[in-house]
């Protein structure tokens, strides 16, 4: 036993001694958390409309003027001419151009029909989403207001209510996910990598040839990574509840509970790969491509699995990152109990399973 | 012996990693031509000196000279007159034989005429056209040191640094090694070795003994053996380890 | 010349004899590029609702009907039992409950109007947002309706009558698969290139090979141009690869000049593989370069507006923006293909990106230690 510690101290040291590395490891759950709550927002702000009024009447104006006060866009201009269109777009000078039709003032009163043309540069499809829906808001707003005067009786007003989320904030939707990446990222890919490494420069034969067991040197590597997987998750929640007010509703040890079996299930995986990797480079490649990419994109993390195609959906059941993410919303956001995640649990308790029998299996036929 | 050029000129060099001092006022030179056996045991600083005056590593202090240029201005004059093999194996595993050779002629600027003829030469006398399109990693040991020390001194170097040439492998090899080293001095190429190997000693024109970073003896085998009343080498090198 | 040349010949053999490159150059990306496409939409698809119909009148089933007429929803629950339909949302099952109480039909005879309970999943707020905006849609359609049919006050409703056209220039149905294509293809080559780069170096470094070529009379320049170009080589024909699977697949558009695309690549190249580099000569081991390179690529990525809009960004966000080269590509890649902007349109980005190029190259030069 006390070998055994006598390993994993020397195990810490080598990840301790490096400032770098350790700067990054305990930086980047911070840097995450700040960029999904202030920097990768859904919300727009500061887009460029420019303005095609061809009736230029006071229907227009006051629509235009209304436009510019919402605080999400701002003027690039006005044009007189369909080509000047391409010219705002192609620069990039604007995102949006609003036409008011000839007549817009007279249409809407005599006729009460009038049409606002919205043409948006759909290159960059998501801003021109965005931007349409906000620009329909507002307009739609505006008119509703010009013609309050108008009795509107007979009405059925909607009433929403906001579950889990009541200010809609954005940053509720990336905890869990970063809690999954981070935790995947510093237990499968650097664990990998480190028995790798140790295979590549040949001092594992070294290990192996000393009296420790090959399950304590596999141990006795992973340690240090459970610990550091742990505080990250932990700072995650922390400073989700600090910076954005993102609460734990749930059971906290519930929650911390469930971390040690998704790190456990992650490291196993971790362990898995390097097994099959010669190289760090290919242990690298494998966990990059192989599991970061598929966590951040197939685990609804930041797309929902329900909008996938079906092959998609069916994929994303092997990502253990997935059902780790449902557990954390249900236990933080939720406030749900044992009973709402059991199924989840299992699944994860399998995978872990199946991947210590799998490395071990490994192992074996390679010491063989 | 005629009073020839100095190659290589060294006045107290020091070099300090913290507070550990790994070459302590370090005097000497090398002549035009000589074999110069730079022993002593594992950690006394033989490679580290060996790097300064290959331009890989800066010296604290001291007044060096290779080849005429000065360590602290001229690193790049240096490198176009010298050879280096390390300890380290430092041919590229995943290159053939014959690749190695042509990469490390074209860094020296050789021709690609004059490249093939001596690539020719060169794999002939080593006995190794055979093998000359095979991976390095699938070539044996011994095979590879020769070809090692073959592409340090392909360019015609005015002097050569072997970094302990003969780690790891067997008499016979080691032998044949020497007498490559041997070959060489007579084309006008001087041979600066590393070794703790102390019969390797034997070989050289003069050996330097080096004990914690400081030189405690310099001259030719016969001299030091007489100093020190010994039959070998290795019974100097002991003797002045005690002291 | 010669030198570089000399040192080329041995990059590509060693690229191309390593037989995990194949694969990370051919199959990864063509795997990556069409699964992320689809995974990465942000199109919603059908919402799944619950409704609770607790006055089952004619006005209720009216509404219900306007719903299921609607492309967007999927009505996977009809009760009049409420909590029945918030355990489904908590389960997940449900993303919105339409909750209509006993007495909406009459109060909406008797009061002129009448209450509706939405409740809506609000974890994930953008398609809360969306949810919200549809329903809102919809019950408006419904109230015009009402009043038109029911109280014949047809005309007296001038909002509904405010037509808003909306037109997508460029991506006429927008389909969001060109606009995930374009920029996975960004991060693809990105990723490759700067990757493969600096752990090339490092592991020379590793190795130690490298200390045979440092007592070599190479310039450091040369030796750090023989190991940028082949990676170059190898991401500008991922870009080839890419906007060939991309036009095949999935239709991508290709409006402006490919000349000016590839050009601007050098220089994006330029770069990022600089910044490969550059972390490579700060790093000992394969290991920390992979954590520092994983750490800038992963932020640089995120903050790049792949898929949220880069210009609303706050704006110190913008300002650490003016010294990502990937949110300048990112940018620049989707107005060349799909908007066919021309030099002049996208000078101020290539200009950046050269002066970026610039710094970052001769920091790495001259961080690259022949001695030490």
């Amino acid at each position: 036993m006390n070998r055994f510690f006598g390993f994993v101290k020397k195990e810490f040291q080598h990840i301790f001694r490096d400032m770098r590395t350790l700067l990054i490891l305990f930086g980047l759950p911070i840097v995450m958390i700040i960029l999904f709550g202030f920097v990768v927002t859904t919300e727009i702000r500061d887009v460029e409309v420019g303005i095609w009024d061809r009736s230029m009447d006071q229907a227009s104006i006051r629509a235009t003027q209304k436009i510019f006060s919402s605080g999400y866009f701002v003027p690039a201009g006005y044009i007189d001419h369909e080509e000047e269109i391409g010219d705002l777009f192609r620069s990039g000078r604007a995102k949006v151009v609003v036409v008011f039709e000839e007549g817009f003032e007279r249409n809407l009163r005599r006729e009460n029909h009038a049409a606002i043309k919205l043409i948006t540069d759909a290159s960059d499809a998501n801003t021109a989403q965005l931007s349409l829906t906000y620009l329909q808001g507002v307009l739609m707003t505006y008119f509703q207001s010009v013609n309050q005067d108008v009795e509107m009786p007979w009405s059925v007003n909607m009433k929403s209510r906001m579950f889990y989320n009541e200010e809609m904030k954005g940053v509720y939707m990336f905890v869990p996910g970063l809690m999954a990446l981070i935790l995947m990222l510093i237990s499968a890919l650097m664990t990998s990598v480190t028995i790798t490494r140790e295979k590549e420069f040949g001092t594992m034969e070294l290990l192996l040839a000393s009296p420790l067991k090959p399950r304590e040197i596999i141990l006795g590597k992973v340690t240090p990574y459970v610990l550091l997987s742990f505080t990250n998750a932990m700072t995650i929640v922390l400073l989700g509840f600090l910076v954005f007010d993102v609460p734990v509703k749930g059971s906290l040890w519930l929650l911390m509970l469930e971390c040690m079996l998704y790190i456990t299930l992650a490291l196993s995986l971790g362990v898995l790969i390097s097994t099959s990797a010669k190289t760090q480079q290919m242990a690298m490649f494998m966990s990059m491509l192989g599991l970061m990419l598929p966590t951040i994109l197939l685990s609804g993390f930041i797309f929902p699995i329900d909008n996938m195609p079906k092959v998609l959906q069916w994929f994303s059941t092997i990502m253990p990152a997935r059902w780790f993410i449902v557990v954390v919303k249900n236990i933080m956001l939720k406030g749900t109990g044992f009973a709402f995640i059991w199924k989840e649990t299992l699944i994860m308790l399998g995978m872990t399973l199946f991947f210590i029998l799998a490395s071990v299996k490994r192992f074996k036929i390679r010491l063989n | 012996m005629s009073k020839r050029e100095h190659i290589i000129e060294v006045k107290d060099m020091v070099k300090k990693f913290g507070s550990f001092t790994a070459n302590d006022r370090l005097t000497f030179h090398v002549e035009r031509g000589e074999i110069f056996g730079f022993l002593g045991a594992n950690g006394a600083g033989k490679t580290t000196a060996m790097r300064i005056l290959c331009g890989l590593s800066y010296p604290t202090s001291g007044e060096i000279y290779v080849a005429g240029h000065n360590v602290y201005r001229e690193r790049e004059r240096i490198k176009k007159k010298i050879g280096y093999m390390s300890q380290k194996f430092s041919l590229y595993e995943d290159l053939t034989v014959s690749e190695n050779i042509r990469l490390y002629a074209g860094i020296y600027g050789l021709g690609r005429k004059q490249i093939a003829s001596r690539e020719e030469q060169l794999l002939d006398r080593l006995g190794l056209t055979y093998i000359r399109s095979r991976l390095i990693r699938e070539v044996p040991l011994g095979w590879k040191q020769k070809l090692a020390f073959s592409v340090a001194i392909f360019h015609q170097p005015a002097v050569v640094f072997l970094d302990e040439p003969t780690g790891g492998v067997d008499p016979i090899t080691r032998r044949q090694f020497w007498e490559m080293i041997h070959d060489a001095t007579e084309e006008g190429i001087t041979v600066f070795v590393t070794t703790h190997y102390m019969d390797e000693a034997e070989y050289c024109d003069r050996v330097s003994i080096m004990v914690d970073g400081r030189i405690d003896a310099l001259d030719t085998p016969a001299a030091l053996k007489q100093q020190f009343d010994s039959k070998n080498m290795n019974e100097v090198f002991l003797k002045l380890a005690r002291l | 010349m010669r030198i570089i040349a000399t040192l080329l010949v041995k990059e590509f053999k060693q690229i191309f004899r390593n037989r995990l490159m194949l694969p990370i150059i051919f199959v990864v990306p063509v795997v990556q590029m069409i699964l992320l496409t689809y995974a990465a939409s942000l199109e919603m698809k059908g919402i799944s609702m619950a409704v609770v119909d607790q006055d089952y009148s004619q006005a209720s089933r009216l509404l219900v009907s306007r719903f299921e007429g609607s492309p967007f929803f999927e009505i996977n629950l009809a009760t009049s039992n409420y909590q029945e339909a918030e355990d489904k949302l908590t389960g997940d099952q449900v993303d919105v409950i339409l909750h209509m109480q006993h007495g909406f039909e009459k109060s909406l005879y008797s009061e002129k109007e009448t209450d509706l309970q939405l409740v809506v999943n609000a974890i994930n707020a953008t398609e809360a947002g969306l949810i919200n905006a549809y329903c809102t849609q919809i019950i408006a359609d419904f109230n015009g309706q009402v009043r038109a049919e029911w109280f014949g006050l047809d005309g007296a409703d001038r909002i509904t009558n405010l037509e808003i056209i909306p037109r997508y220039w460029y991506n006429p149905l927008l389909d969001f698969k060109i606009y995930m294509f374009s920029g996975i293809l960004v991060i693809i080559v990105t990723l490759i290139g700067m990757l493969l780069t600096a752990l090339n170096l490092v592991r020379e470094k590793e190795m130690g090979t490298t200390e045979q070529i440092n007592v070599t009379p190479i310039r450091k320049y040369q030796f750090i141009m023989a190991k940028l170009i082949p990676f170059m080589v190898i991401a500008l024909f991922e870009l080839a690869f890419g906007l060939l699977i991309g036009r095949l697949l999935f239709g991508l558009p290709i409006v402006g000049s490919l000349g000016l695309l590839f050009l601007f690549t050098c220089v994006y190249l330029l770069a990022v593989l600089g910044i490969g580099l550059f972390l490579s000569t700060i790093s000992h081991t394969q290991q920390q370069l992979m954590y520092m390179a994983f750490f800038f690529m992963l932020t640089f990525i995120l903050m790049s507006g792949i898929f949220t809009p880069a210009d609303s960004m706050p704006i110190w966000a913008q300002k650490i923006n003016l010294a990502n080269p990937v949110a300048y590509f990112m940018k620049v890649i989707r107005m060349i293909l799909l908007k066919g902007s021309d030099f002049r349109d996208i000078s101020r980005e290539f200009y950046s990106l050269c002066i970026f190029a610039v710094i970052i190259l001769t920091l790495a030069i001259t961080n690259y230690r022949k001695t030490t």
